[in-house]
């Protein structure tokens, strides 16, 4: 009776233990999880910032469309291109009577304007860079006429591995598990022996991100300084902050492996509009500014799992308040 | 059994707690050095270009807006504007919409573009600024005035663009007054002269007649209050830049000197010295009553309010040596502040409210420098034979003061020049002036 109560009463201490140390919400204080919103939101007037405008991609392919059509139609290019001026010029002189407040609200006939008026410009859109991928991967596909079908077809049955070969080369690791389709299996499956004894082989190492000996919160000393050394350069602080106040910005990112950004996002988000807080604007700017200015950061070259999201804490206080 | 699954789903967690552990980099220092930005010359139109010339005689207004813009960012030292030769975008077309990628490729992190024209015998001025890293506008304004006042909306612009880069605001749209010299050390005509704070503007208010010191803004509207002589006798005089008014501030029976107002403008604090003994008074402006602040048989002069008017900043002797106090604006809770070796004077308390500015002399030399209101932190930014009168831009990111050279026993060789040097002791600068200069005072921001 004595024996089977001390037996209980220790593994009831055991569990307790055991979840105190483990179950996250007990063990640590819940994680300041700010309202996530995206860093777009916070900078101001992206509104006459068309190519960032959501709307703005539609409209670029809808004109690109179009051209298109006209090109086809073989219609005059020199026509177009007095029309598109003659538009520009008309609306250049709206705009030098109208406020620029009127921008604010980007109609699509705005829009498109601008878009002409890039075009004018010989700025490269996203879209055109888009056309000439499309057209390489039209021409690398395009069969010559001389190939009859069953050449084709070994051809594609021999060259498709390797280009998805060369993919997997360009892929990297994070990039395949955002990849990687649930649904799709069976087609997995389907693989080569050697594929399956190559991914085996790969699933029996263990990984960085795998090894319980590393320690996942930080990283190295090393790492670390050569991290912050860099951004120091970047971060131009602004020299008017009132040092009294709390400087602290943190930002989360999440990074490829070669350290470019992939997202930046501010935490303590809500500051930015809180009425006396005007300076934690500027200063996250000036923040997200020196990480735009650093990239690629100069993150370690192995455990990307480990380092893949970062959180980096400015803080101006010690340089403006010292 | 069951144990078993409840041991494996805390383990599980265990796990998983352990994998979305997100590494923190704490960023404490970054660099302090002028944030590089590009100020694209104002576009203006063929025909504006023809009106520009016609009533001011000006070739291209833009760029000499974008000149005025750029020399204020320079002068700041917290900005480093770039040659405009390494531009690649035309002014018009990146005031639509820049090339991002051709300013970055420039070193640029910000970008201002801009438009002036004519509208209805008017000038219109409108200015983007550009974050060019984020690739973003951050700012779109427009103003209008008449075309004589361009300089002033270089000076807003640089103004609204200072804020929202530094997040504090900026000092450009103000004017500096000053007492102008002229002649040799022995004879020197000095007049009341106002300007625009880059030195652009001068005009003189007073004809030089009678000696004229420690001319002081009203933080709050056009006036100037400033030391003359009626009678034989220093006094305190009010003057409205705007009408021309000058008026003596009452008529009391022994000298008045060191006269500043109160931050709400309606109060005149000064130093009146009757018998070797001199005491700190306040006068109302409207109703003229005069109220004793400082009751001591000690020199206590150079008054100055806090921010916030409850407290006031001067010195005294009353230790036995020249020291800097501070008080209750009622005149009880005397405490010194300043201990360091040496004299201290003419304390000038900042318009953010954290620190105060001096001049300390030790051992034949003049410092300007600044310390926290308890007397603490203090730093001294500058050194020199002789300078003194320190006073604040009205964003307390700033000092103007003024410098004499030695003269030789005929007093030749002598001047007097305003400088300027910012919070770091870094950014000192010759404030140019048509004749010498002392006594300076900056005004609060013409336009809030």
């Amino acid at each position: 009776m004595y024996k089977s109560l001390l037996i209980s009463s220790g593994f009831h201490v055991f569990i307790v233990l055991l979840s105190l140390l483990t179950l996250p919400f007990i063990a640590k204080k819940p994680l300041d999880i700010p309202p996530l919103v995206s860093v777009e939101l916070i900078q101001i007037s992206d509104t006459t910032n068309i190519p960032f405008a959501p709307k703005a991609k539609k409209i670029i392919e809808k004109v690109k469309e179009e051209n298109q059509k006209l090109l086809s139609e073989q219609a005059p290019p020199k026509k177009i291109k007095k029309d598109q001026n003659k538009k520009v010029k008309i609306e250049e002189k709206k705009d030098s009577i109208s406020e620029i407040t009127p921008k604010k609200t980007p109609t699509p006939e705005n829009n498109k304007e601008n878009v002409k008026k890039e075009k004018l410009e010989a700025i490269p859109l996203p879209d055109q860079n888009k056309e000439e991928i499309q057209i390489r991967e039209e021409t690398k596909q395009k069969p010559s006429k001389e190939i009859n079908d069953d050449v084709l077809k070994k051809i594609v049955e021999t060259k498709k591995p390797v280009i998805e070969d060369q993919d997997a080369k360009q892929v990297s690791e994070f990039e395949k598990e955002e990849i990687f389709d649930p649904n799709s299996i069976a087609a997995l499956i389907d693989k080569s022996k050697e594929d399956l004894a190559k991914t085996n082989k790969k699933t029996d190492k263990i990984s960085q991100s795998q090894d319980n000996s590393m320690d996942f919160s930080k990283l190295t000393l090393s790492e670390e300084d050569a991290l912050k050394a860099q951004i120091f350069g970047c971060w131009s602080i602004p020299l008017g902050l009132p040092y009294n106040e709390n400087l602290l910005v943190r930002i989360k990112l999440k990074l490829k492996p070669d350290g470019t950004l992939i997202k930046s996002e501010i935490l303590d988000h809500a500051r930015m509009n809180m009425p006396g807080q005007g300076f934690y604007k500027v200063l996250a700017e000036s923040a997200l500014r020196a990480i735009q200015l650093c990239q690629p950061l100069k993150v370690p070259t192995s455990g990307y799992e480990r380092w893949k999201n970062l959180q980096l804490n400015f803080d101006a206080r010690e340089m403006l308040g010292g | 059994m069951n144990k078993l699954k409840i041991l494996i789903i805390l383990l599980l967690l265990f796990y998983s707690n352990k994998s979305f552990a997100l590494i923190e980099v704490d960023i404490t220092r970054g660099n302090l050095k002028p944030l590089p930005i590009a100020v694209s010359p104002l576009f203006q139109d063929s025909k504006s270009k023809k009106n520009f010339k016609k009533e001011l005689n000006i070739e291209d207004l833009g760029s000499e807006i974008s000149k005025v813009i750029e020399n204020n960012l320079k002068t700041s030292g917290l900005f480093n504007p770039l040659s405009k030769d390494a531009f690649l975008q035309k002014p018009d077309i990146a005031h639509l919409k820049p090339r991002f990628e051709d300013w970055a490729l420039i070193k640029s992190q910000a970008l201002i573009t801009g438009k002036v024209l004519i509208e209805k015998e008017k000038l219109k001025v409108e200015f983007r600024l550009w974050d060019v890293l984020a690739g973003r506008e951050m700012l779109a304004l427009a103003f209008t005035t008449v075309p004589s006042n361009w300089r002033r909306v270089g000076h807003i612009i640089t103004d609204k663009v200072y804020e929202r880069l530094t997040g504090e605001k900026g000092y450009f749209d103000t004017r500096i007054i000053y007492v102008s010299e002229e002649g040799p050390k022995t004879q020197r005509i000095k007049k009341l002269a106002i300007m625009d704070q880059d030195g652009f503007n001068t005009k003189y208010l007073t004809l030089g007649n009678e000696l004229v010191l420690t001319p002081r803004f009203n933080p709050t509207n056009q006036m100037v209050t400033y030391l003359s002589y009626f009678k034989n006798l220093p006094r305190v005089y009010l003057l409205d830049i705007e009408t021309g008014i000058q008026e003596v501030v009452g008529d009391f029976p022994g000298m008045t000197f060191a006269p500043r107002f109160s931050p709400d403008g309606k109060k005149i604090i000064m130093s009146f010295a009757k018998d070797g003994n001199s005491d700190i008074f306040t006068m109302d402006i409207e109703n003229r009553i005069v109220e004793r602040i400082t009751n001591h048989p000690s020199i206590d002069t150079s008054p100055s309010f806090s921010p916030d008017g409850k407290y006031i900043t001067f010195n005294s002797d009353r230790s036995g040596y020249q020291q800097i106090y501070i008080m209750k604006s009622d005149g009880s809770n005397v405490k010194r502040i300043s201990f360091g070796k040496g004299l201290y004077g003419t304390p000038a308390w900042s318009p953010r409210g954290d620190l105060i500015a001096f001049t300390k002399l030790h051992k034949g030399k003049f410092y300007i420098g600044v310390m926290r209101t308890d007397g603490k932190g203090e730093r001294l930014l500058t050194e020199n034979y002789y300078q003194e009168a320190p006073s604040w831009s009205p964003n307390g990111r700033v000092l103007i003061f003024y410098r004499e050279t030695k003269s030789n026993d005929k007093g030749e060789g002598f001047s007097a020049k305003l400088w300027s040097i910012d919070l770091t002791g870094y950014n000192e600068r010759l404030v140019e002036t048509e004749t010498d200069a002392s006594d300076p005072s900056w005004s609060s921001l013409l336009s809030n």
